[in-house]
């Protein structure tokens, strides 16, 4: 019997902790979670290729705190960003002035700045059309005079130096209406009429297809957002090949050949390593092979990706889990300083976990960001500590005690009361509590794809930034499948290993 | 078999046992009795260990009764609580059989000592393989005494064992279980609120009061000459009850 529990936790221990696919050694390259970015990636990973050397994509990172802190821990190689981004956002309050400081700063971190790619993405704001000339509104400062307007920001918009405190500032602008929320969705809030302005990107294609009027930024408050890219110092002794065709990029992009690639991309729902395959045939005279991929084969690859974020995320906060609770259950003062920190981690907003993960998993040598993320699987494993901890300590508590001290008047030693009486017992209370932090983490692992850990919020992630309900449904309607699938082998589960006669008392 | 020697516990302030000075002897049949909540359970499970004495002494065979030696001496002592105590999870075998394999008995030794248990109470054969929610009450506290006596223990103690039981099984299990304890010839403390059931089985009748003892002796002593009016009255209020 001990025998087969050790071996039981043996086989667990090495499920949770082999990882099935090997992480493939190649140079990455980055990109934020909108689609210029995702282009531009995707055409420094087609100019590489054209070079002959294959990279990785990992796309969709999330905000620039994510990418450039993975560019500084070598997480990625390379990636797109703007020169206001890097004055104002990732060196703020340093003071930096001008390229040629900016560069020198960056060079002292190890990062190199390219040149431009030759077209400003700067902030502007946007209104349909219509309500814009019906209001008479042309420039920013004709806000001032409508402070009833209802204003929707991105969350980054509303945190920035340059964002919104500082246009309120600049332009005397009253209104009270502002909420922060994810860019891409107050698209829909701007063309649903729930808000009236939003901030927008010079080269959104967003711009053409929702007809919005760009208001004149007449007090010259936004910085210039010039595209560049920023990559390791080291990549260039690496990979000369692969920088000597990404840098030929330079000065090759005007504004509106992006918002043509954007457009393509966005409106025309062609995916962006074709256009990036497109533009780079067209201006670079280079041919890129493409490998098409049917749904069927980004199911299949997104749903490994899934399954190995749930399978070593769940396993391990099992093995770490049970124990805890068990812990909590026998001892008060440990048990109430577990429970207490084990809840408090639940409260952590997701994003913010895996942000603060990141930097670790990448000191400790692991994947931080791309798939196999160990900061995603972190994040997960201390998700699903909750309902475990929980269910196994009330488990244990709620064992009556006649039974309790029957076992211990029968002379059995605390170990063994443990196993045989105690854990029994307690199973069905412990198998719900796993129940639900799979299910839970099925979710959750969703959010694995702000970080480029995969799975099925990969396509969710791409269908809201690209407005396109079948590819949100690509990875919400397998989740929610799978999510369906866990509950039905816990039923299973339950048949085995809840105790029969425990069962039949259920049933009366 | 027993010494407790000036032994007092209470729980959150209120004395529950109170100054016990009490010898149960060898081979003989002691009842615990007295009304409700006077702290008969609470003296078996010092005599168990489970709960250790605010002050004085309890002695097993010679031994002191400890947290420390508890656990071993446990094993020599055959406990039915209150209520039975079995293990929803087992079957009634597995019940019996629970410690014997934890200590690594053969499957044949254990299989051959139930069987021979199961000689002395009437247990229907298929009962054995059921589980508790399917047995009944009076099945049930036999099983739980069989489990009590697996490791032939030198003494019983049981609790209100025939408790939550119907009259009619309760008085078959009464006949049967006094077999049992003329058979084995073991040392047995068993507690009751009940004075028929009491002068039915004792030896020696320690009669209590508010986690004290009123008065020890055989039921004769005790109704012919009692040292306290409340002997009087507990055996009195018990027969008026009885008769009406
Ligand atoms: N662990 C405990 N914590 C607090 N109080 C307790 C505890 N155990 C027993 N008591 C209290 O001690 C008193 C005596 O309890 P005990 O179970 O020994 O009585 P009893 O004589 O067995 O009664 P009954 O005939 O109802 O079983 C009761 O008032 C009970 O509430
Ligand atoms: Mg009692």
């Amino acid at each position: 019997m001990r025998k087969r529990t050790a071996a039981l936790l043996a086989v667990v221990l090495v499920a949770a902790l082999v990882p099935l696919s090997s992480p493939v050694d190649a140079p990455r390259v980055g990109s934020k979670k909108f689609t210029e970015s995702v282009i531009l990636g995707e055409l420094v990973a087609a100019a590489a290729s054209g070079a002959g050397v294959e990279v990785l994509h990992a796309r969709e990172l999330g905000g620039t705190r994510i990418l450039f802190q993975a560019l500084l821990s070598g997480e990625i190689d390379v990636y797109p960003e703007y020169t206001g981004t890097i004055a104002k956002e990732i060196l703020a309050g340093e003071g930096i002035e001008g390229e040629g400081e900016l560069r020198s700063r960056l060079l002292e971190d190890g990062v190199i700045v390219s040149r431009p790619f030759g077209f400003n993405n700067g902030y502007a704001i946007g209104m349909l059309e219509e309500r814009a000339q019906k209001l008479g509104i042309r420039t920013v400062s004709d806000l001032a005079s409508h402070p009833d307007l209802v204003f929707g920001f991105s969350n980054e918009f509303m945190d920035r130096e340059d964002g919104w405190p500082a246009l309120q500032r600049v332009y005397g602008l009253a209104q009270r209406d502002v909420s922060g929320m994810d860019h891409d969705l107050a698209y829909r809030q701007l063309a649903s009429g729930s808000i009236d302005a939003m901030e927008v990107y010079t080269t959104d294609a967003g711009i053409r297809y929702h007809g919005i009027r760009t208001l004149e930024d007449d007090r010259g408050h936004f910085p210039l957002y010039q595209a560049l890219l920023l990559y390791r110092a080291d990549l260039a002794e690496r990979e000369p090949q692969m920088v000597a065709a990404m840098l030929a990029l330079e000065e090759r992009i005007s504004e509106e050949e992006m918002m043509a690639l954007n457009a393509a991309a966005q409106l025309e729902r062609i995916p962006e390593r074709e256009v990036a395959a497109s533009f780079i045939a067209r201006e670079l005279g280079v041919e890129v092979e493409l490998e098409t991929q049917t749904r069927w084969d980004r199911l299949c690859k997104h749903t490994l990706e899934h399954l190995e974020l749930v399978r070593r995320s769940f396993l391990l906060a099992v093995l770490c889990g049970l124990p805890l609770g068990i812990l909590a259950a026998k001892k008060r003062r440990a048990g109430q300083l577990i429970l207490a920190v084990v809840g408090v981690i639940q409260t952590i907003p997701a994003l913010a976990l895996l942000v603060v993960l990141i930097e670790p998993a990448a000191a400790l040598g692991l994947t931080g960001v791309g798939t196999g993320s160990a900061a995603a699987i972190c994040a997960l494993f201390l998700y699903s500590l909750l309902p475990i901890v929980r269910n196994t300590c009330e488990g244990l508590r709620g064992i009556p005690p006649e039974l309790r001290e029957s076992a211990e008047a029968l002379g059995l030693p605390p170990a063994a009361r443990l196993r045989l009486v105690e854990l029994p017992l307690a199973s069905r209370t412990i198998l719900a509590g796993l129940k639900t932090a799979a299910i839970l983490n099925v979710g959750f692992a969703t959010l694995g794809a702000l970080i480029g850990a995969g799975g099925y919020g990969q396509p969710i992630l791409t269908g809201i930034r690209l407005d396109d309900y079948a590819l949100i449904l690509e990875g919400a309607l397998p989740s929610a499948a799978l999510a369906l699938l866990v509950q039905a082998l816990f039923e299973l589960c339950d048949r085995i290993v809840i105790p029969a006669g425990l069962r039949l008392s259920s049933q009366g | 078999m027993y010494e407790l020697c000036d032994v007092s516990r209470s729980f959150d302030g209120t004395a529950v046992v109170e100054r016990v000075d009490l010898a149960i002897e060898a081979g003989k049949t002691t009842v615990l009795i007295g009304p409700s909540g006077c702290g008969k359970s609470t003296l078996l499970r010092l005599m168990l260990g489970l709960i250790a004495p605010g002050s004085g002494t309890v002695k097993f065979e010679g031994a002191q009764v400890t947290p420390l030696s508890a656990p071993a001496l446990r094993r020599r002592m055959g406990y039915v609580i209150q209520g039975g105590g079995l293990f929803p999870h087992l079957t009634a075998r597995e019940n019996v059989a629970l410690l014997a394999r934890h200590l690594g008995w053969e499957r044949e030794r254990i299989d051959a000592r139930i069987e021979s248990l199961a000689r002395l109470a009437q247990i229907a054969p298929d009962v054995w393989e059921r589980y508790p929610i399917r047995i009944s009450g009076g099945q049930q506290q036999r099983i739980a005494l069989l489990r009590a006596l697996m490791l032939d223990p030198d003494v019983l103690l049981l609790d209100e064992p025939l408790g939550a039981l119907d009259p009619i099984v309760r008085a078959d299990l009464q006949e049967e279980l006094k077999e049992v304890f003329d058979t084995l010839r073991k040392s047995v403390v068993l507690v009751t609120h009940d004075m028929s059931e009491a002068a039915f089985f004792a030896d020696t009748i320690v009669l209590m009061k508010r986690g004290r003892i009123v008065q020890s002796g055989t039921f004769r002593e005790l109704d012919e000459s009692p040292e306290d009016p409340f002997v009087t009255r507990f055996i009195r209020a018990q027969r008026s009850f009885a008769a009406g």
